[in-house]
């Protein structure tokens, strides 16, 4: 995606600054006197450094660390080893005053006042980030139009919609105009058009005003749409930093050429070529080989009426780097 | 790009060249505010259903007098209790009510911490620009405890008209700080009490019997108790310091237990000190924060 082409002059100091970062949680299991203690690693020597006006995803299978992570960068847990600065702050510990330079928004559950109109919520959340009434109003405003909140800013915030609840948090993470916005999995749960209203939103808001975005997500639709850089983590690790384009050359995952023949026939045999899956007549190969020779057998061979090269997508890429990266042994109980 | 980082918040902190005394107040000021702003809320929410609030304070406040009969019923009877006389029994109790109520009116909250951390709303409250403890102690604030506290206020005042005690302007100070000292001492044992949760899911209960109890525990003259448990109210759980030592101290009367005279002109630092080690822990518990895995 090119939509998202940021002008990036000043590439300036880092405002995510990540050393070595880690963390353990100790877990006590069993019955109360025969408890035992066991330590397992959410996160683990994560090095990585996000300039300004960056959209940083975040991918990784369940557990992988990227709450826990998203968590440290925002003070809510504090490091086992290793630090971490954000807009040049260390987060646990400058926790309050960090509070006022980023948005934090968590998919799975709200920040808002379960009670209040969405409105109140907004307007509250204007006193206790300080944002002078004025610059509130344009602010949300803006915000109102652009997410589509007319409709429901009266609504008490338990009774919307999932997607509309999402789109309140966004706002309440944006009033104050923060510098860097942290999202984890924004659009789990989401519609198509939600999704797709979010993701606009986030690249207007990450063009207009600079704000640079880190967002998890298990949605590859938003790293393709949003993001230029991908960090995968994969057992506390990082174990892919770079652009898009790199992640796929990164991982050598064969194309598929779909072939469709006149009639059923058992497996096609070329070289070059593995037959995975067949259909009735249609058969799945994929390309060890340069396309063209392969097709140009498999045309010789059978009767073919129809065929159709795949490029792999960005799902078999990253499920392939999952599978791929070492497994991590728990860290040793006592 | 030079200005698309600018707060859009111009004379939104009062100025960094605007004295820093000033500065300095209004940071001290700021959890105030923002307590007063959320408190304001759940207030405007419960006003909403008066009748349901006006029930629940008219509970509340025959929850108290039913109490405060039960003081009446036990010293009437026994004429006297420990030397102390009907009012004077009034006295300790309503100190003690007061201070519980009012701590329970500002702080009570934060026994639900548990909650919060369980719920995950309390990652909510640490990524705002506002004390975590302010949040939870405001959290819910309703109007209705107000039923305990207005009674107590005024059994307090018909006490101290009837006890026989001569009145100084210095008397009335001192009274007015110890029942300050007695607020903040039921708080900060409130908020120590609550930080178990953070470390242990599931400890309201056992918090609650330290809170609770303690309250129970200081609306009679506790020498009633026995010479143990008024040593250990007094240097481990300090509560003898919400009711007890300012009821001597208005009544000026010698302690019944041979206790140090000193101790009741002691609130004070007593309330500064515990509130030093609420403080401590409820740092400590938010260093322990685990938040949830989800
Ligand atoms: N509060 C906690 N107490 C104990 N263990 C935890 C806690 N939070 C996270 N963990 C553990 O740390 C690991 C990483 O969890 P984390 O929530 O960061 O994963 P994640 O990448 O966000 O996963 P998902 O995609 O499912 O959201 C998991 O093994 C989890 O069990
Ligand atoms: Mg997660």
């Amino acid at each position: 995606m090119t939509s998202n082409a940021i002008i990036r002059t000043d590439p300036g100091e880092p405002i995510i600054e990540v050393v070595d970062l880690g963390r353990d949680f100790v877990l006590s299991e069993g019955p109360f006197l025969r408890r035992t203690r066991r330590t397992v690693t959410a996160v683990r020597d994560l090095t990585f450094t996000v300039r300004p006006g960056e959209i940083v995803g975040c991918l990784g299978p369940n557990g992988a660390g990227k709450s826990s992570t998203m968590k440290m960068l925002t003070g809510i847990l504090t490091p086992t080893s290793g630090r971490a600065r954000v807009a040049g702050m260390e987060p646990a510990r400058q926790r309050t005053r960090l509070a006022r330079e980023i948005g934090v928004v968590f998919g799975q559950r709200t920040t808002l006042w379960w009670d209040l109109p969405l409105r109140d919520s907004l307007a509250l959340t204007r006193h206790l980030y300080r944002v002078p009434g004025r610059a509130h109003a344009e602010r949300l405003a803006e915000l109102t139009e652009l997410l589509e909140l007319g409709p429901f800013l009266d609504t008490p915030v338990r009774q919307l919609s999932l997607g509309q609840r999402m789109r309140g948090d966004i706002t309440a993470a944006l009033l104050h105009a923060p510098r860097l916005l942290v999202l984890d999995e924004p659009t789990i749960g989401l519609d198509v058009v939600s999704k797709s209203t979010i993701r606009d939103f986030l690249l207007r808001t990450n063009s207009e005003r600079g704000t640079t975005i880190l967002i998890t997500t298990h949605d590859l639709g938003d790293v393709e749409r949003l993001c230029e850089r991908v960090m995968v983590i994969d057992h506390g690790r990082l174990v892919f930093d770079g652009a898009l384009p790199r992640l796929r050359a990164a991982v050598p995952t064969p194309r598929m050429l779909v072939v469709d023949l006149a009639s059923a026939s058992g497996e096609i045999e070329v070289t070059g070529a593995r037959t995975v899956r067949v259909e009735g007549p249609r058969q799945w190969l994929e390309l060890r080989d340069n396309p063209a020779r392969v097709i140009a057998e498999v045309t010789r061979e059978h009767e073919v009426v129809d065929l159709t090269l795949r490029e792999p997508d960005i799902e078999a890429v990253v499920s392939s780097l999952y599978r791929g990266a070492d497994p991590v042994e728990e860290a040793g109980s006592r | 790009m030079a200005d698309t980082h600018r707060r859009i918040v111009p004379g939104d902190e009062p100025g960094e060249g605007d004295g820093g005394a000033r500065l300095a107040v209004t940071k001290l000021l700021r959890p105030f505010l923002d307590y007063r702003r959320l408190a304001w809320l759940w207030v405007r929410a419960a006003a909403q259903y008066p009748l349901s609030l006006a029930l629940m304070s008219l509970a509340v406040t025959t929850g108290v007098l039913t109490q405060v009969g039960a003081v009446v019923i036990v010293f009437g009877h026994a004429g006297t209790l420990a030397g102390f006389t009907v009012y004077e029994g009034l006295l300790v109790f309503a100190l003690a009510s007061s201070a519980f109520g009012i701590a329970d009116m500002f702080a009570g909250s934060v026994e639900r911490l548990g909650h919060h951390v369980r719920t995950g709303s309390f990652d909510a409250m640490l990524i705002r620009p506002v004390s975590p403890l302010v949040q939870v102690a405001a959290d819910e604030f309703s109007p209705r405890r107000l039923g305990k506290v207005v009674p107590a206020l005024v059994v307090l005042g018909i006490a101290l008209v009837n006890v026989d005690v001569e009145w100084s302007y210095l008397k009335m100070a001192l009274l007015a700080l110890t029942m300050l000292s007695g607020v903040l001492i039921c708080s900060a044992i409130w908020v120590i009490s609550a930080c178990v949760q953070f470390f242990v899911a599931g400890a309201r209960e056992a918090a609650n019997s330290l809170t609770y109890g303690g309250q129970a525990l200081t609306e009679y003259p506790i020498a009633i108790y026995g010479e143990e448990i008024v040593r250990s109210v007094t240097y481990v759980v300090p509560l003898a310091f919400v009711s007890w030592q300012p009821a001597l101290l208005v009544l000026d009367r010698p302690d019944p237990l041979g206790m140090p005279e000193y101790l009741r002109h002691t609130g004070p630092a007593v309330a500064v000190l515990l509130c030093a080690c609420a403080a401590l822990v409820w740092r400590t518990g938010l260093r322990h924060y685990r938040s949830t895995g989800s």
